[in-house]
């Protein structure tokens, strides 16, 4: 039996186990898929991690390392190259690795942090040929900077999320052709100091409203028809136009990997695509947490790190039997705020609620509704779904309610 | 005349305003911290940037970056000089491989102990 | 010089040189792409027909029957997945009623076991997601599915087991007869033989053409697919065919061996004999499908498009018109159910025109499942892992496939050479991350393991290089 499990040795699995052994858990281990700590910020060798943590702007490696240098120091166990393939509700975890085989390891509590996985080009019904040459950002990111190899000279983007943004300006300055970047929705879904910085830096035009609509080239990809499209999201035919390219990058969206998690039976949010919580980060199953990516899609690693330390103290506190729950209130959105995290808080004390919206909104408030009374407004300029929102809620607001409704008002 | 900027020092990614005439700075609004001031007034006289990429080693590449900003105009100046380097292994994050380009050493910030390899 | 040559890596040519592998023959397999299965016999809707489709006396209905009846036991010494799904046909108005029947009366007559035509509410009871307009179906419980590429996979395999050779890349360009044998060059290499099969598929009127055989044609009739998650692979359990039309049998939905679900194929014909795109018109077609009720279309994982070999005859053409040549074209569907019969009729004529055949004492015709390590106990994997520390690597995430089991596809006959060909054997790169985290690290084991660089490796073989060069490099 051990104490504590963590799946994901990435920035929400260190900061996690970090968080459980400062509340004096002891007996952790954590599981690895890859070859080393830092997930996925090994590949994100551009700046901007770390201004809220450290006040500092770092590197993904960088901020990784510091994370990963307090784990070594403090003597965490983890395992690398090690594959989890199932977790029981009871709290089992069967896992693969080439120096122990597959085992078995019966944990008294587990956090989840597995990260994301990026949507691929299969789902998205391209009509056309099924040429080498199209990559998902990640991909691309994975095989410039950690390979050390150019997918391709001529290239365009398809969907305007950060990882696509921030591969325009680094193939560029490997020097490729980045000939646009191509975005569905009215509004693109990275953040603006990154249209600016990778984008506008290098003159390339981000074309809102449009998509790719045909794929062409038989080996290799040798171009692609884009097209505006309506406010249904239906592309326009007589807009089409032809962009000769070798390369098409697709940054349309991330997906909490939450294989593990439905194995467990553990309730996941349709929104998200990640388990629905407490404001512990607690799951349905009790003793199995989940913070980082697998449990929303964050802007910033910052506040992954966040959310992975309320969960390492959180699962401590399970594991010392100390977690009590006193209260339930169910946290309500009205569709233009999509989701909460938590969706539900089960002790009252003063909780950070995290949110994102549906659409962009300027001058608005932000309005917590119990029934039809507001106990909580905050202003605020400008919301984009591409940015992650948050607002303090105090524990006094949770006393004698079951439910709280979070609405976004024009002003 | 007023320039608009979105400010890329921190992910808030604020709305700056920049009011000038002809080229001096009159005033700067939209910033709610004093950096996002000191950004306005850079870009509209020497825009600078910190450049992150990666620089060939034994094996395949290691990350590096500018560890000051540049001038917005010497990316690719940069970049040029970077690629004709090979970094020495092992290198250790901060380790300085390049002194003095263009104001700014050329750090590691990666770990790299010995070629990478898939096992 | 060879007894036999072989031209296409098809499951025509692959069922043809496994069969032959029984016999004291040297063989060789001539195929033009960088895999085998690589034209109709990598896209199409794996089903094994029962058979009642084809007209009477047809050519197409006696092999189809006779093909599904071998096809299990082929399947199971080749340790391909193969399942006994059943199928329905799915009538809708009085003209389907009577075309069912039609139906009926011809499978009866093809030879096929168990049909029967049942009612609403049987077909509800059977299917519960079947689209509450769909008034009666063919039952036929013989049918079934099978994955086309594993198939013809592990039968050239099975065959180079066996002895037989394959040559990839090799296009071929000139046929010339000379006295008592052929000789058979692409531009680059020739090989010399006393028979010759054209198993060229959609190229193999071309084929024929070259020693001078117009006897027919074959053109391109597009089928595009849509692909759908594991989670939805349980939405029916027959493949679910709606009533045919001259056009073909119209947009199936089936269950597939690996429990994902196949919405497809639509049917257009073209001349272009490479044209595999997909379209914005197929898939709306693909999305009314309308035989099953709340087809999750958004969780797509793939699209794709065939192309059938469609004959000028109508039926299959098995013929020859040189001592020693025999060309199989017009092989469309139900071919992948009749590959195995159609061997033993290329066999047949083979022997007509000489071919004298010897027993193997040592012909083994099982070949090791792909999938051994996958099924195997954990204490057997835990052993094979102890032995070979690459079986406790995963490396595909989403479909759990381990370094050991990549490396096996790339040493097992017929060898993977491709990131697709490590794809189409192991599935690595198939599930929900379309190999968005893994391949990287499948094209450092494909380097490795084939000793080529990493920058050459390729999509699926000629010019689909999946990188340009190194960074730094190609500025």
């Amino acid at each position: 039996m051990t104490d504590l499990v963590i799946i994901g040795g990435g920035p929400a699995g260190m900061s996690a186990a970090l968080a459980a052994y400062e509340s004096g858990i002891r007996d952790i281990l954590i599981l690895e898929r890859d070859a080393a700590l830092g997930g996925i910020l090994q590949q994100c060798i551009h700046n901007g991690f770390g201004l809220h943590k450290f006040g500092q702007e770092l590197t993904g490696p960088e901020y990784a390392w510091k994370y990963e240098k307090r784990v070594h120091e403090l003597g965490i166990p983890y395992k690398l190259n090690t594959m989890v393939l199932d977790i029981t509700y009871n709290k089992v975890i069967t896992a693969t690795n080439a120096e122990d085989g597959m085992f078995e390891i019966k944990a008294k509590a587990i956090i989840l942090a597995m990260g994301c996985r990026e949507r691929p080009k299969g789902a998205l019904n391209i009509a056309g040929t099924r040429p080498a040459g199209i990559y998902s950002a990640g991909t691309a990111q994975k095989l410039v900077n950690i390979e050390g190899y150019m997918p391709g000279k001529n290239v365009v983007i398809l969907g305007s999320g950060d990882i696509g943004l921030i591969m325009a300006r680094r193939m560029t300055l490997e020097g490729a052709k980045v000939q646009a970047v191509c975005e569905l929705m009215p509004y693109s879904g990275g953040l603006a100091r990154n249209i600016e910085q990778c984008l506008n830096d290098f003159n390339i035009p981000l074309k809102l409203s449009h998509t790719v609509i045909e794929i062409h080239g038989k080996e290799r990809l040798s171009g692609v028809t884009i097209a505006k499209v309506d406010d249904r999201r239906k592309p326009i035919m007589s807009t089409a136009e032809y962009i000769p390219c070798d390369t098409l990058l697709l940054s349309v969206g991330l997906i909490p990997e939450n294989e593990l998690s439905k194995s467990a039976d553990i309730e996941l949010s349709s929104v998200t695509g990640g388990a629905v919580v407490d404001q512990d980060r607690q799951t349905s199953v009790s003793g199995i947490f989940a913070c980082g990516n697998v449990l929303h899609v964050h802007d910033l690693v910052d506040f992954v790190s966040d959310e992975a330390e309320i969960a390492g103290k959180c699962a401590a506190e399970y594991i010392n039997g100390e977690k009590c729950s006193n209260i339930s209130v169910n946290l309500k959105t009205d569709g233009r705020i999509r989701y909460t995290v938590p969706q539900r808080i089960t002790q009252k004390k003063d909780i950070t609620v995290y949110f994102r919206v549906s659409d962009v909104f300027r001058n608005v408030r932000i309005n917590i509704k119990n029934g039809d009374k507001t106990v909580f407004s905050k202003k605020k300029n400008k919301v984009a779904p591409g940015e992650m929102e948050s607002i303090q809620l105090k524990a006094e607001l949770l006393d004698g309610v079951s439910e709280l409704n979070l609405e976004l008002e024009e002003v | 005349m007023t320039r608009e900027l979105t400010c890329i020092v921190c992910p808030m990614g604020c709305g700056l305003k920049v009011e000038l005439d002809n080229d001096k700075i009159v005033s700067v609004s939209g910033n709610t911290c004093p950096r996002g001031k000191q950004y306005a007034i850079n870009e509209c006289t020497d825009p600078q940037r910190t450049v992150t990429t990666t620089m060939r080693c034994d094996g395949g590449v290691v990350s590096v970056k500018t560890d000051h900003t540049i001038s917005k105009d010497k990316i690719f100046e940069c970049m040029t000089i970077i690629n004709s380097y090979f970094a020495p292994l092992p290198i250790h994050i901060g380790d300085v491989i390049i002194k003095d380009i263009f104001g700014a050493n050329i750090v590691a910030t990666q770990n790299k102990e010995a070629a990478w390899t898939i096992n | 010089m060879y007894d036999v040559v072989i031209i296409g890596a098809g499951v025509v040519g692959g069922m043809l040189a496994r069969t032959l592998s029984a016999y004291d023959l040297k063989i060789c397999i001539l195929e033009k792409e960088n895999d085998v299965a690589m034209g109709a016999s990598k896209a199409n809707s794996g089903i094994v027909h029962a058979g009642f489709d084809a007209k009477e006396n047809s050519l197409k209905a006696k092999l189809n029957v006779r093909g599904a009846e071998l096809m299990p036991q082929i399947a199971e010494e080749l340790g391909v997945k193969y399942k006994n799904n059943g199928s329905l046909v799915v009538g809708f108005n009085d003209e389907d009623v009577k075309t069912i029947k039609e139906l009926y009366d011809r499978g009866c007559k093809n030879g096929v076991r168990r049909l029967r035509i049942i009612d609403q509410d049987e077909l509800h009871e059977l299917e519960p997601n079947i689209s509450d307009k769909a008034i009666c179906a063919l039952h036929a419980p013989t049918g079934a599915i099978i994955c086309p590429y594993e198939l013809t996979i592990a039968a050239i395999g099975n065959a180079m087991d066996n002895g037989a050779e394959l040559k990839l890349n090799f296009e071929v360009k000139k046929i010339q007869e000379h006295d008592g044998y052929w000789e058979i060059a692409s531009d680059k290499d020739t090989v010399m033989s006393h028979y010759v099969v054209n198993a060229a598929g959609q190229y193999s009127d071309a084929v024929a053409k070259i020693i001078g055989d117009n006897s027919f044609t074959v053109h391109p009739r597009k089928g595009e697919y849509i692909l759908l998650d594991k989670e939805c692979g349980g939405l029916v359990s027959h493949t679910v065919f709606r009533t045919p039309t001259a056009m073909g049998k119209g947009i199936l939905v089936s269950p597939t061996v690996d429990g994902n679900l196949l919405v497809g194929p639509t049917s257009e014909d073209i001349s272009d004999k490479d044209e595999t795109s997909t379209t914005i018109e197929g898939f709306r077609k693909l999305f009314d499908a309308d035989t099953v009720k709340n087809i999750p279309f958004n969780k797509t994982i793939t699209s794709f498009c065939g192309l059938r070999s469609v004959g000028s005859t109508g039926d299959f053409i098995i013929s020859s018109i040189k001592r020693g040549f025999i060309s199989a074209g017009g092989i469309e569907s139900p071919g992948l159910s009749a590959s195995p019969a159609i061997a033993e009729e290329i066999i047949d004529m083979l022997g007509v025109h000489g071919l004298v055949l010897c027993k193997k004492n040592d012909y083994n015709p099982y070949r090791r499942t792909a999938h051994w390590f996958r099924e195997a106990s954990v204490a057997a994997k835990n052993a094979t892992i102890a032995q070979n520390h690459a079986y406790g690597r995963v490396i595909c995430r989403c479909e759990t496939v381990t370094e050991g089991e990549i490396i096996e596809a790339i040493h097992t006959n017929p060898g993977a050479r491709d990131l697709d060909g490590i794809k189409r054997r192991t599935r690595a790169q198939m599930g929900r991350c379309q190999g968005g985290f893994c391949m990287p690290a499948i094209m450092r084991i494909l380097s490795r393991e084939l000793d080529i660089p990493y920058e050459s490796i390729s999509k699926s073989g000629g010019g689909s290089d999946v990188i340009c060069g190194r960074t730094k490099e190609t500025l």
